[in-house]
């Protein structure tokens, strides 16, 4: 009993000491402000591929900026972003989408009219091509295309629990579930980076627990990266690798969940000090 | 009870994603295209065709077109009027000019010129919405209508300056023009409509019509997710605007026989949007409630003086309807905000538990 959860907890360590991780993204000294105020000074990070990266920080940090510059809502005044590599261009929001950057938003964003299902699906918009014509006919190839993407967001679906709601309109769910399906909707694109604003924001603590068990799936099955910001510390400490810590725009540590909670800085910047 | 889905089992994707998953649903349809096609025809007289279901078929397309834009991508738009003046004005010219082709295709092609003018005037939308958008679409309409006016080329230089439908024939009938019959001209208004509505339905209910409906609930969300948003509204626009061009020719076509540009004015718009609205947005089913209210019922309220004797002037039997359905559009709004298609879906949700309250 005893050695087998010692070789638990020692072999994510000795993967990833054998196999060091590739780079996914990379910001650097990234600044934007809009007009006088600035949002976000002199950032430098990474996202390696696999990992569970956090962003924290007190309120109006900008760490929702932060997640806007990287898919391409917010452009930097100054600063690069490495993507896969290749230095990222200033391009659309719509141009992150098919690179492989999906999200979720800290006020839930789903598509209210629509169902559940509908909701799943558009996550699939972009590697749905049959053109307008087909469309028309639907009888044949736009059928076929469709009861395919169907049978992945099924699966979608099944992982998440939600068979229940398959059909309801989301407007009429409770913030909880909502909150799962924009989780669902997000890996409808299967992305190779997932960022998640405040996944746990106002949830109960049952709820909670849920989250944190997708995200650790997500993360562990569909080795999907990803970011995500939280207040909530514990589900912070516990979930993430690496953990990035902003205060007013700027950094102010970087490192392993324990590595951060001893920083006197970021105990500064979340009691307050005296400045 | 009488709508109840218990027992239906779908043991495919393809048979829960069809257009009416549900036996009553499918048997209701084939009920109502019985009525029209069997039914309506055998027992209609030509008052009834021509004043009550030629006018309801053309502005139920009319409106499926607006609710394209403004109840699936949620574009506000008050040009409806101008673009059916374009599809009927195109219509005209293309058959003036080519006197021998079939007018139905002339009519079906008019709604590519309408298609191209709407997008044009729906480029706007990309960078402003709601209220804002439909102040650029009134522009479209007040443009529009002045080119009606004003290039006698559109009219032929017609001295009274309205376009008068000529004599056409097709499949060796005479379709369009004062001799055409209503039972022909109602079976070309019937056809082009279900078959305009069908496909439609097959467009709203894939990926297309989805962007449209994320573009609406969500625009920044759906931008993220991948959907361009300038092509998305651009096509929502020219599919509405080719719907309404269609609506418009056959207005002109197998109903009025002749038009002038007051015809296709703002009243006609805002006809056409207080029928989506009264109808649901976001609903075909919808479209054709609405139409059906919006048209059927004054024409029928002003007959209920005349069929129980009381002897009224023909104006204040005008002015009362007015008020009647006036008041009516106000009791329904407030009762049900989101039209007859929600109403019916409540309906239905009733029909289901009954005798249960739930």
């Amino acid at each position: 009993m005893n050695a087998f959860a010692t070789e638990m907890s020692a072999e994510p360590a000795s993967v990833a000491e054998a196999v060091p991780r590739e780079e996914l993204l990379r910001v650097d000294n990234v600044s934007l402000s809009f007009g006088g105020v600035k949002a976000i000074t002199d950032i430098s990070f990474d996202i390696l591929k696999g990992e569970i990266r956090a962003i924290i920080g007190p309120n109006g940090a900008g760490k929702t900026s932060m997640l806007n510059v990287i898919n391409g809502f917010y452009h930097p005044q100054q600063g690069t972003i490495t993507w896969q590599g290749k230095e990222r261009r200033k391009m659309k929001p719509y141009e992150a989408a098919s690179q492989g950057i999906a999200r979720t938003f800290q006020n839930v964003a789903l598509f209210k009219g629509m169902t559940t299902l509908d909701n799943i699906m558009s996550g699939r918009s972009l590697k749905m091509h049959r053109n307008f014509f087909w469309q028309l006919i639907w009888r044949g190839p736009a059928e076929r295309e469709e009861i395919e993407h169907r049978k992945k967001v099924e699966e979608i679906i099944d992982f998440l629990e939600i068979q229940a709601i398959r059909k309801t309109p989301v407007g009429r769910l409770p913030y909880g579930l909502q909150k799962r399906v924009e989780l669902g909707r997000a890996l409808a694109m299967e992305p190779d980076l997932l960022l998640l604003d405040e996944p746990m924001a106002g949830m109960n603590l049952e709820e909670k627990e849920d989250m944190s068990r997708f995200i650790i799936d997500v993360n562990q099955e569909f080795g999907t990266t990803i970011a995500l910001i939280e207040h909530d510390m514990g589900v912070v400490m516990d979930l993430s690798d690496r953990v990035v810590v902003l205060d007013y725009g700027k950094k102010i540590a970087d490192g392993p969940p324990e590595d951060v909670q001893a920083n006197q800085n970021v105990i500064d910047a979340y009691l307050g000090v005296s400045h | 009870m009488f709508y109840r889905e218990a027992g239906q089992f779908k043991t495919s994707y393809k048979a829960d994603q069809a257009l009416m998953p549900i036996l009553q649903d499918r048997v209701g349809l084939l009920v109502i295209l019985a009525i029209a096609f069997v039914v309506i025809p055998v027992f209609a007289n030509d008052f009834f065709l021509t004043s009550i279901m030629i006018p309801f078929l053309v502005f139920s397309l009319a409106a499926i077109g607006l609710n394209v834009l403004t109840g699936f991508c949620g574009q506000l738009s008050l040009g409806t009027g101008a673009f059916m003046g374009v599809g009927a004005y195109a219509a005209y010219k293309l058959t003036t000019i080519f006197p021998d082709a079939n007018v139905i295709v002339m009519v079906l092609l008019s709604g590519v010129f309408s298609a191209a003018i709407g997008a044009i005037f729906g480029l706007p939308s990309l960078r402003i919405k709601g209220l804002y958008l439909a102040v650029t679409t009134l522009a479209a309409q007040f443009f529009l209508e002045w080119c009606f006016i004003r290039i006698g080329w559109l009219y032929n230089y017609n001295a009274s300056g309205a376009i008068e439908i000529p004599h056409r024939e097709a499949f060796g009938l005479v379709v369009s023009g004062a001799e055409a019959t209503p039972i022909v001209r109602y079976f070309i208004v019937l056809c082009i409509t279900a078959g305009i509505a069908f496909l439609m339905a097959n467009v709203l209910r894939g990926r297309i019509g989805r962007s449209w409906m994320m573009i609406r609930d969500m625009d920044i969300a759906a931008e993220l997710m991948g959907i361009r948003p300038l092509q998305t509204k651009l096509l929502a626009f020219a599919v509405s605007s080719y719907i309404c061009g269609v609506a418009g020719a056959m207005m002109v076509f197998f109903w009025l026989n002749a038009a002038e540009p007051s015809s296709y004015s703002i009243a006609l718009s805002f006809q056409i949007l207080f029928m989506v609205i009264l109808g649901g947005l976001g609903s075909l089913g919808g479209a054709f409630m609405g139409a059906a209210f919006i048209w059927i019922l004054p024409v029928f309220l002003k007959f209920i003086p005349g069929t129980i004797g009381i002897d009224v002037a023909a104006e204040t039997v005008e002015h009362v309807t007015f008020m009647i359905v006036g008041a009516l559009i106000i009791f329904f709004l407030i009762v049900e905000p989101h039209g007859f298609a929600r109403l019916w879906q409540i309906a239905k949700q009733k029909l289901r538990v009954w005798p249960f309250p739930y």
